[in-house]
């Protein structure tokens, strides 16, 4: 799996001239391992101070960090792509002391990211994450990664230590692990494992950035987004403009999978297209059926069109898609769609946390159909039945796990008509047999899971 | 001021009382779980929507009582803002 | 003074003690068997749920009142001397003293449930449901008090009553622990063992019990009230 920007990966610039162009996050990325905190800081530079003297000198640098941020466009790269500068504000302006959450939980199982990030880059995210957290006023920093990313935990770690034995006055960084599910990347699934509850989403209000860990007003931020944070207080908000679209500026980490000489994690500007990135790959070993765009609560673009695609959420509206959490899957000719869709919709029912009725019974109802269809076996009036399915599971669950799903179901219908109603006439066909391309992890949704501190700074 | 009508989706376990006191705005889906209909209550309705509150067993239904319009919602219909 | 009074003939308090007691069982039946037609979501047109449900929190409350007129008329009834602190707290009496001590911890366990209920809204969910489940408890303890201590336990209205009751309890009971059968099968095999102990019990422990020889005085009457003391002869034989 290669970690890779669309330029060669060359040695990186040492000192502290802005980026001209990609690679921005990826500079100096090592091939193995982290980069420690002292390559760190001779490529990027040191961490810009954003504590003076003085409270009053505090508050200024913080309120001018949030209007950089404003003014650079930064959007989360969690999936929601909500205005960073936004949630900044509203966390920052809260009465009582605030809690930084940095989210590298990376649920969805075709992104590697976050998980590259922490295993390659930590100092990049923890300087985002320290940032912010003067720029909102809060004493902690809570990062949070997957428990199953055992590489990720320990490299973290390992640069939370070098910090603790670099440090002036800073925010306390700790290291949680969560749990391995789905939804568990959930913002107030996070907050609510953080208060020593189960990793399932809460009703809300109140939200996190209101009333989040301890009751605290809590910012929980990307991975990713902080990368960028860290940059951006080093060159300027212009600067990040210099890449991406006017509404969605900047460069992003996409991963890129299926059949590729080269899968993995790219960073390209916003609105770069995706022939070029394939390119970049290393180009595509087989013909696709099309492409799965930002997840599994993403949107299917048919193989044909994919020539045409520009990677912002702009273009890809007009897809009817979104980049969510930069996830691209390419789904070979190989495999049938069908299949693939019935058997993601049926992880996906599994993956509900069971604590919404329309998301239990709405998402086994669409998988149970699905999956009649693939197999021939087609009640009447089917596609009346999954548009009223649809139109009863989604918005109607405590998170946006059952709306992504029918999200998914509803585009795979609608890109692979023909596929769908040739399995509705003369069932499987003998591409339904073949091993999954999609990725499907055992991922028992359950409490039982390792919880503490990992690292204390 | 506005009153509307809110379920919660993880407290309600579909005992339908709410579909009953106030049929004008909450309907049941197949798997008896409420519709609910999110616009303004009209005023002669705020009573009726209080009382199937009280009446819900697992305190899953909410009237809830605002002055600006409601806030935005982001892609994946979380509230923002 | 008592043994005035009980040469007088019973009083009206006992006549209304023992009635308001057999009311209050049955209201408290009635009040279980629709707690569980609520939970089990049944309805029909002429019976909303909302019907349902509160007719199950009137009915409960109406137990209660027939409970606390049966603690007073007790209370206020000389023979036994019972007093008000014997209706919470158990076992202190000198009339019966386990077998009226049954009564006070039925009282506790159903005053528990229904304060809970009245400030659910202040309880949440969880709590409120925890403490609920001892309404379940409550039944066959308040029915051993009612055979054990009352003086009626031989006479036919008071068996058959008893019976329709637990009649009533056993079909709720399985009805409510039987649905959803997959789902806390500990709980509900649990909940299924102890009907069952409890009817054997029952069956077992009736005949030698109170309709057995000689229950007034096995069961902790006190000596000097009992049938055949000298001082306490009653003429009709009743209250024994």
């Amino acid at each position: 799996m290669s970690v890779n920007s669309t330029l060669t990966e060359s040695p990186a610039p040492t000192g502290q001239p802005a980026p001209a162009a990609l690679p921005r996050l990826l500079v100096g990325v090592p091939l193995r391992g982290a980069l420690s905190l002292e390559e760190h800081i001779a490529i990027h530079g040191p961490l810009p101070a954003t504590s003076g003297r003085g409270r009053r000198r505090a508050r200024e640098r913080a309120a001018l960090l949030i209007d950089e941020i404003e003014r650079s466009g930064l959007l989360g790269h969690g999936g929601a792509a909500f205005p960073t500068a936004t949630k900044m504000q509203a966390v920052a302006s809260a009465r009582r002391r605030a809690i930084v959450v940095v989210n590298a939980a990376e649920g969805e199982p075709a992104s590697r990211k976050d998980r590259t990030l922490l295993e390659r880059l930590p100092h990049l995210v923890l300087d985002g994450a320290i940032l912010v957290a003067g720029a909102v006023g809060a004493d902690e920093v809570i990062v949070c990664a997957c428990e199953s990313a055992k590489e990720g935990i320990e490299s973290m770690a390992r640069a939370i230590e070098e910090r603790a034995v670099a440090a002036e006055r800073a925010p306390r960084v700790h290291l949680n692990a969560v749990p391995n599910h789905y939804v568990a990347g959930q913002e107030s699934a996070m907050v609510n494992y953080l208060n020593g509850g189960p990793a399932k989403p809460t009703f809300t209000p109140p939200l996190p950035f209101e009333q989040g860990v301890r009751r605290r007003p809590t910012l929980v931020n990307n991975a990713e987004t902080l990368a960028h944070v860290a940059l951006i207080a080093r060159h300027g908000a212009s600067w990040f403009r210099q890449l991406g679209t006017p509404s969605q500026p900047g460069s992003a980490l996409v991963t890129l999978s299926g059949p590729l000489a080269d899968p993995g994690v790219y960073e390209i500007e916003h609105g770069a297209s995706l022939a070029s990135l394939i390119k970049a790959a290393g180009g595509s070993t087989a013909r696709t059926h099309g492409a799965l765009i930002g997840g599994y609560a993403g949107s299917w673009v048919a193989g044909e069109l994919l020539n045409g695609v520009a990677l912002s959420n702009e273009h890809l509206a007009a897809h009817g898609a979104s980049l969510g959490a930069g996830v691209v899957l390419l789904l070979s000719e190989r495999a049938c769609p069908v299949a693939e869709t019935a058997r993601i919709a049926r992880w996906l029912a599994g993956q509900s946390t069971r604590q919404c009725g329309p998301c239990v019974h709405g998402l086994d109802a669409l998988a149970t159909t699905i999956e009649e269809i693939a197999g021939g076996v087609v009640q009447a009036q089917a596609g009346q039945r999954i548009g009223r399915l649809a139109s009863l599971t989604a918005g109607r669950g405590a998170c946006g796990h059952p709306d992504g799903a029918v999200n998914l179901i509803l585009s795979a219908l609608e890109t692979f008509e023909a596929e769908f109603a040739e399995h509705a006439r003369h069932g499987p066909c003998d591409r339904c047999a073949r091993p999954p391309e999609l990725p499907m992890p055992a991922r028992p949704v359950s409490q039982e899971s390792t919880r503490g501190m990992l690292a204390r700074r | 001021m506005n009153h509307r009508a809110r379920v919660n989706p993880i407290a309600c376990e579909a005992h339908g009382m709410c579909a009953e006191l106030l049929p004008e705005r909450i309907t049941l889906d197949e798997w008896g779980y409420p519709i609910v209909d999110g616009t303004p209550l009209q005023d002669w309705q705020v009573a009726h929507a209080i009382r199937a509150a009280r009446a819900c067993p697992t305190f899953a239904l909410l009237v809830a009582r605002e002055r600006t319009p409601p806030p935005l919602r982001g892609r994946h219909g979380e509230r923002r803002g | 003074m008592s043994a005035q009074l009980a040469t007088a003939g019973p009083s009206a308090y006992w006549y209304l003690t023992r009635s308001t007691g057999a009311v209050a069982l049955l209201l408290l039946t009635l009040a279980i068997v629709l707690g569980v037609i609520d939970v089990r979501r049944w309805s029909s047109s002429r019976l909303p749920r909302f019907v349902i449900d509160s007719l199950h929190r009137n009915v409960s409350l109406l137990a209660l009142v027939f409970l606390v007129l049966h603690i007073l008329t007790s209370v206020l009834d000389g023979f036994a001397s019972i007093s008000l602190v014997d209706a919470f707290v158990p076992f202190v009496g000198s009339y019966r003293p386990f077998w009226l001590g049954l009564g006070a911890v039925a009282f506790d366990l159903i005053l528990a449930v229904i304060v809970t209920s009245l400030l659910r809204a202040r309880l949440g969910f969880a709590t409120w449901r925890a403490v609920h489940w001892l309404t379940y408890a409550s039944w066959p303890i308040a029915l051993l008090h009612g055979l054990g201590t009352g003086s009626d336990a031989s006479s036919t209205w008071l068996l058959v009553l008893s019976v329709v009751c637990m009649v009533a309890m056993l079909a709720a009971v399985l009805t409510r622990v039987i649905a959803g059968w997959r789902a806390n099968v500990a709980v509900r095999g649990t909940a299924l063992g102890s009907v069952g102990v409890f009817s054997l019990f029952i069956a077992l422990w009736l005949p030698n019990g109170p309709l057995g020889s000689e229950w007034a005085r096995r069961s902790g009457t006190p000596t000097a009230l009992l049938p055949h003391h000298p001082a306490t002869a009653k003429p009709n034989g009743s209250g024994g």
